[in-house]
């Protein structure tokens, strides 16, 4: 009988106290990620956001062929009106 | 049953409650993470699908506008000369002789002469079109003369026996500054006072 008192203060002493300062610090880890992870979805998403214009980038890429072309045919022009140094 | 066993028995009951509270809880927020993880993947993928042709591009735009450069860089030492060609850069870019052109390391070392000093700007340009060119259409001083339009032939006009050949070689742009072959000497008397004349009487 003594031993089953004593095994009862260990699990309401002990054990019990244990557990729940373990599986404290497991839920405390678990909820402090969670306003990181909203953090990093927000900035996810606002950057995924401002690459919306890369898509302007092959205008970019056409308008400059388009410009280097025009630019050749100049320099062409120009190699045969002006005189050589 | 014995005192003993009840307490036992509230102790485990008690710590099973904590188990499903605390586990629970960790749960609930696990899945919170792993929506927020969701969401974070998917606009990852976008960011990545979104920038996935931008290297191809801009590599592309790289290479047009390093042509680009090539061509005007050899077009302008061809008709102006390294130097002058260094010259005209350094004064449109200042700073920018000093680093020269790019297929000519040479040019590195050359000294660019100030050519904003020995040109304005667009003089040598007008020189060259003169009254050819059709922005004289709109002169006081007269119609071009060639038609812009149509007169395809008339600037031959201006040249009855054929368009001279330029010459061989042409002249140098002036040199200017300590190393000009002409250099002025200041006159003493500016500056100094004046002197006075003998009276007249």
């Amino acid at each position: 009988m003594i031993l089953w008192w004593i095994g009862d203060i260990v699990l309401l002493v002990v054990v019990l106290p244990v557990v729940a300062a373990l599986l404290y610090g497991v839920l405390a880890a678990a909820r402090s990620i969670v306003p990181s992870v909203r953090q990093i979805t927000g900035t996810a998403a606002a950057a995924s956001k401002d690459l919306d214009a890369t898509a302007l980038l092959l205008t970019t890429q056409d308008q400059v062929t388009q410009t280097v072309a025009g630019v050749a045919n100049y320099g062409g022009s120009l190699d045969v009106i002006l005189d050589d140094a | 049953m014995p005192a003993a066993g009840v307490v036992m028995i509230i102790a485990v009951v008690l710590i099973v409650v904590a188990l499903v509270y605390f586990l629970v809880s960790t749960i609930l927020a696990l899945r919170q993470i792993t929506s927020g993880l969701d969401q974070v993947i998917a606009s990852v993928t976008e960011i990545v699908e979104k920038t996935a042709p931008v290297n191809e591009v801009v590599t592309s735009i790289n290479a047009q506008l390093d042509a680009g450069v090539d061509l005007l860089e050899g077009l302008l030492v061809k008709k102006a000369g390294i130097v002058d060609a260094l010259g005209l850069v350094d004064g449109l870019y200042a700073g920018a002789g000093s680093v020269g052109f790019r297929h000519l390391p040479e040019s590195a070392t050359l000294t660019a002469p100030r050519i904003g000093e020995i040109y304005t700007k667009g003089t040598l340009t007008l020189a060259r079109l003169g009254r050819e060119a059709p922005i004289a259409l709109a002169s006081p001083a007269g119609p071009a003369l060639r038609d812009a339009a149509y007169a395809s032939g008339s600037a031959r006009k201006l040249y009855p026996g054929g368009r001279p050949d330029a010459a061989e070689r042409l002249p140098r742009s002036p040199a200017i500054g300590g190393g000009a072959p002409v250099q002025y000497e200041q006159r003493e008397d500016i500056g100094a006072p004046r002197k006075r004349l003998p009276s007249g009487s």
